[in-house]
């Protein structure tokens, strides 16, 4: 019989251990000190185009949207050397018409399930949703993660409904998002990351954010996140991906995520099939800063498509 | 009790495991970028007395070289006892005028000046510190020349609050210091030494070190713009018996000594007799204690910020790890990883993590010392990182199967070298710590906060990292226990070293 | 010797004390055996009136000692300054209730109006009350926290410096040692003593006085003998950690060079200029000061 004289996030932190926040902060500090230039900053940028899932997700979304969105995804600019994006992500309704417009490319389609943002609805009703979606052509599911039941404590109720949803997924890839900011601690995010991985495939991801609290990816939950992944992969051989989402807007920041994983993980997560960025804006920024280091000048917004910045 | 966590390893029965590994390679290799201000640096330097720029009575000059290129950066006076003395005339007749009778307030506004000037031209003086002692432009930019401002910036509001210092009691200031600062951090040092010497008015002749004497030069200039007044620094610029004139000068009413062990018991032998007030922060050999319940990631970190960051040549570096037996193999396996993504090269780049070696004598010494840990039958390690064709370098290196008797866990060896040591229980840990003649910094690493107030308590050490290493502030007192000296620098504490209590 | 009139007996011969030093809560003569003679000043025609053989303590003694001093070290220095503030009070207690002796002991000595060698004592035993009352305060003047610019909890704490030699000041026999060894023993250091040289005895005295209050063996060692013999221990010995002396400028320096070899602190006054003990303005927390460390820590705040 297994003793229960502590709580359930003191028996799992003694297993995979306790993050220091000033400590993991500082670190994810340094890698916004690493200066990229040239021809390592070009391959960055379009490394990080590769990566991007590129994410619409309000309520005001239409078919017309979509379509946009979809076209944006397939010719992210002009030049031929700048490849598509990894992803679209969408929510379920759109996941059809998605499918469609995508055909024949290698733009996975994305979708949202799980009562996206908030999952407060019965499970079955979630399995349901992630069933359609995949049912109507999603490669792709992003999930997120009962937080209540989280930090109730009841973690084997979360790892259920997360092998529920691998279940459900099939063929489909599944990112599994935390969302980190009511999780609130790197120690609470550590140890989600070990739950979610732990009942997930190889080649499927973790994923900070919904992108609909007020904070998102940063540097430093990230880091937690990727050394988590790095902890699981050395341990177990399973390779799992990691999205950031949310809040990376700039290239520069774009790179400085990149280098923590070359630092972190290594060569061999440094495409897309191990790393995302889940963002809408990002993509432009990435496109103006490679058309600047082609051409020297700096570039103004609205020489991009689907640009938000008119001014 | 606590429980020692389980290593995070695969499991061992699997018939036909490949052992999941890392691949840190050239997939995204970074272009060079390096720093391209301008150091603004003259070709030829001469000694900074009585608030100008005077040629050596001596007639004699030495270069100081770029440890990076091997390359001379600049010919440099040096001085010798007649301008040593020239230098304690003018550090005398300026006490005995203008600095010694100013107020405090007005005193400090010369200090914040000078402190504002530094940010100033930060990244100037950064560039000048990378090219004179082989430091990353990172630290520089980033640590030393930010510090050493923040130094003068804390000081200069003492200035006019120094009863605030010493209740109950009051102060005067001293007369003349004599300083000596080592190569380790030229600016830094010169900063933690001027600063509360000049806050709490007395006036100074400083050495720096004959590798590394730029930064003070610059510094000279500064102090002409911002029209110090003459004599209230001085720099003398030479080598040992340099330093040993401005030590043992009997103007010199307190000494501050910065260097090593050895070196401070010379100027103390010098000087017995003389009555001199003194302060010494001397060599260091640090453990850094990490617990099976730390934050292991974040204590990698620390452990390689503790003995990597400048080269290793800190006297404070946590030279010497203790890691408990339960978790010594998965910490030493992630200790590897990180130093295997360590950036070594040309200091100027602001990627380089690892800069050059400050001299050939000090790779020499390191070599030495490595090879003794080797024969000793320590096991090394090093990244395969590709070094700069010229200049000194020295890969990041860690022993294991490193005991107490080994000649690399007693002796400071003031380079990227870290000797790996386990212990058992809090008791071995604090014994191993404490078995040393240093007391300069420990480091502890531990979930458990009243262990980490035991430990604090148990170390015989004058700061003590907790869950952090090589942090500094110019609030925060530094110096040592035992034979890394005496006396404070920094805080409040650091303050009554420069005054005489009445 | 002297003879005392003892009523209708006669004439009683008195019983004259040994002298003996205190090392680790024992009374004993020099490992040594040696002993050097103390009399009353003046005296006329080369006629001196003996006092007592005091032992004339070796390098041996000293490290003996030492020896003792670190063993009391660390149960004194773990101890609530509130409990060493006690007992250096119960020391206060000891030396009043038994002035007359002392007094006594000190006027013989200096050959002072007896009113003087009171005033001595009494001064000693007011040192002592100001120590004492230190016990519990001096880390709140002397420690503090510092408001460093990141994220971390940094305080910094005074500690014992450990193992204090103390070099007596002869003007003072009794006054001056309490002078110097109060402020090192507040904050948890112990010492080791050498008694004035020429005039020990009652440094002899308080020694006996330290015996019987509740002050823990070895955390004071009174020794007796010369400085010129002693010095040089003191100075080399590198498990003491701090010396204070009120000592010639030849052992001044005679005691810095010895202290390069650990790294010693120093604090010596000059014998030729002593500090006037009677003068409150040797005592203050600066005194403790002189034989503490300070110990800085950091610690992240996070969560």
């Amino acid at each position: 019989m297994r003793m229960a004289t502590s709580s359930p996030f003191k028996r799992l932190l003694d297993e995979i251990g306790t993050v220091d926040q000033v400590g993991v902060e500082e670190r994810a500090a340094k890698f916004a000190t690493r200066s990229i230039k040239n021809n390592s900053k070009l391959w960055g940028l379009k490394t990080a185009v590769s990566m991007v899932d590129l994410t619409t997700l309000e309520g005001k979304d239409t078919p017309g949207k979509v379509t946009s969105l979809c076209q944006k995804a397939r010719t992210p600019g002009d030049d031929p050397e700048v490849p598509p994006v990894a992803a679209v992500c969408i929510y379920p309704a759109f996941v059809q018409q998605a499918h469609r417009l995508l055909a024949g490319t290698s733009i996975k389609v994305a979708s949202v399930a799980t009562s996206f943002p908030s999952g407060q609805t019965p499970l079955r009703l979630r399995l349901q949703e992630v069933r359609q979606a995949v049912a109507d052509g999603a490669d792709e599911i992003d999930m997120v993660i009962n937080r209540g039941l989280f930090l109730a404590g009841e973690f084997s109720a979360v790892s259920d409904e997360i092998a529920a949803v691998v279940q459900t997924c099939g063929d489909s890839r599944l990112k599994v998002i935390l969302e980190v900011s009511e999780l609130e601690t790197y120690d609470n995010v550590r140890a989600a990351s070990f739950i979610a991985m732990r009942a997930i495939r190889a080649a499927d991801f973790i994923k900070t954010s919904t992108g609909k609290t007020p904070s998102n990816a940063t540097l430093a939950n990230t880091q937690v996140m990727i050394e988590a992944i790095r902890d699981h992969y050395l341990a177990s051989g399973v390779p799992i991906g990691m999205k950031p989402a949310g809040g990376i807007q700039r290239a520069k920041q774009a790179l400085y995520f990149l280098v923590a994983v070359k630092e972190t993980l290594g060569d061999a997560w440094l495409n897309n099939t191990r790393y995302r960025f889940g963002a809408s804006s990002l993509l432009n920024d990435l496109l103006r800063q490679i058309e600047k280091q082609k051409t020297g000048a700096y570039q103004a917004p609205y020489y991009f498509t689907e640009s938000s910045e008119s001014y | 009790m606590h429980t020692p966590r389980a290593p995070l390893r695969a499991k061992k029965n699997v018939a036909v495991a490949r052992v999941p590994e890392l691949i840190f390679g050239d997939l995204w290799e970074f272009d060079p970028a390096p720093e391209s201000a301008d150091p603004r640096l003259r070709d030829q330097y001469d000694l900074f007395i009585d608030g100008t720029f005077i040629p050596p009575r001596s007639r004699k000059y030495f270069d100081t070289v770029n440890p990076a290129t091997e390359k001379v950066i600049a010919s440099v006076a040096l001085a010798g006892p007649e301008d040593v003395d020239a230098a304690f005339t003018a550090a005398q007749k300026a006490f005995e005028g203008p600095w010694g009778k100013m107020p405090g307030k007005e005193r400090g506004k010369y200090i914040y000046r000078i402190a504002r000037l530094i940010q100033d031209r930060a990244r100037e003086f950064a560039v000048a510190e990378t090219m004179d002692g082989g430091k990353p432009i990172k630290e520089s930019r980033d640590f030393d020349v930010p510090m050493a401002a923040a130094h003068f910036f804390y000081h200069a509001g003492w200035a006019d609050k120094i009863e605030y210092a010493i209740p109950g009691r009051r102060v005067k200031p001293l007369g003349p210091v004599g300083q000596v600062i080592p190569w380790n951090f030229p600016l830094l040092m010169l900063a933690w030494k001027i600063a509360p010497a000049l806050a709490m008015g007395n006036t100074v002749v400083l050495k720096p070190a004959e590798t590394t004497p730029l930064s003070a030069l610059k510094l000279g200039e500064l102090l002409m713009e911002a029209e110090l007044p003459p004599g209230v620094v001085n720099f003398v610029t030479g080598a040992g018996e340099t330093g040993a004139s401005v030590m043992a000068h009997p103007c010199a009413k307190k000494i501050a000594f910065t260097g090593s062990t050895k070196v401070g018991k010379i100027i103390m032998r010098q000087t017995a007799g003389s009555d001199k007030r003194m302060t010494m922060e001397l060599g260091g050999k640090a453990a850094n204690i990490v617990f099976d319940d730390s934050p292991l990631d974040q204590a990698v970190e620390g452990v390689v910020n503790g003995i990597f960051f400048n080269q290793g040549h800190v006297c404070c570096a946590g030279s010497r790890l203790l890691v408990q037996e339960s978790i010594a193999e998965l910490f030493i396996e992630k200790l590897k990883r990180r130093i295997d993504v360590l950036r070594v090269g040309n200091p100027l780049d602001k990627n380089t993590d690892v800069g050059a070696i400050n001299s050939r004598m000090q790779l020499d010494k390191i070599e030495d010392l490595v090879a003794s840990g080797i024969a000793q039958g320590a096991k090394m390690y090093q990244p395969s990182c590709a070094l700069p064709g010229s200049g000194f370098f020295y890969r990041p290196t860690i022993f294991t199967g490193v005991t107490q008797s080994h000649r690399i866990a007693c002796e400071e060896i003031f380079g990227p070298v870290l000797s790996v040591l386990t212990f058992r229980t809090l008791e071995e840990a604090v014994d191993k710590a404490n078995n040393t003649a240093f007391g300069l910094s420990a480091g502890v690493w531990t979930d458990k906060g009243s262990r980490i107030l035991k430990m604090s308590t148990l170390l015989k050490a004058g700061v003590v990292w907790a869950n952090t290493f090589n942090k500094f502030d110019p609030s925060s007192p530094f110096g040592g226990y035992k034979e890394s000296g005496f006396g404070r620098e920094g805080g409040r504490h650091g303050l009554l070293d420069y005054a005489k209590v009445i | 010797m002297r003879t005392l009139p003892t009523g209708r007996a006669g004439t009683r011969i008195i019983v004259a004390k040994t002298p003996k030093a205190y090392i680790g809560g024992e009374f004993i003569r020099s490992e040594s055996g040696r002993v050097f003679p103390i009399y009353e000043p003046g005296g006329e025609n080369g006629h001196r009136t003996f006092i007592a053989n005091i032992p004339q303590c070796t390098r041996k003694d000293v490290r003996n000692a030492v020896e003792a001093a670190a063993k009391a070290g660390r149960g004194w220095a773990g101890r609530t300054p509130y409990n060493r503030g006690q007992i250096v009070y119960r020391l206060a207690e000891m030396l009043e209730s038994r002035t007359g002796e002392m007094a006594g002991a000190i006027a013989r000595a200096k050959r002072l109006e007896s009113v003087a060698a009171e005033a001595e004592v009494a001064m000693s035993v007011d040192r002592l009350i100001y120590y004492a009352g230190w016990a519990d305060k001096y880390e709140q003047i002397l420690g503090n926290t510092n408001p460093v610019a990141g994220p971390f909890f940094n305080f910094t704490v005074a500690e014992p410096v450990g193992i204090v030699g103390v070099i007596a000041d002869d003007a003072s026999p009794l006054l001056a040692l309490i002078s110097q060894v109060a402020p090192a023993i507040v904050s948890g250091n112990t010492v080791v003593a050498l008694a004035s040289e020429t005039l020990p005895y009652p440094a002899i005295l308080l020694g006996e006085m330290l015996a019987t209050s509740d002050l823990p063996g070895g955390v004071v060692n009174i020794l007796t003998g010369f400085k010129s013999e002693l010095i040089a221990t003191f100075a080399t010995h590198t498990h003491i950690r701090s010396v204070d002396a009120v000592v010639s400028p030849e052992h001044r320096k005679e005691l810095a060079l010895g202290a390069a070899e650990s790294v010693k602190r120093v604090r010596a006054r000059p014998l030729e200029d002593p500090p006037d003990w009677s003068d409150e303005s040797t005592q203050s927390v600066y005194d403790i000061r002189a034989f503490v460390e300070f110990k800085t820590t950091w610690h992240p705040i996070g969560a």
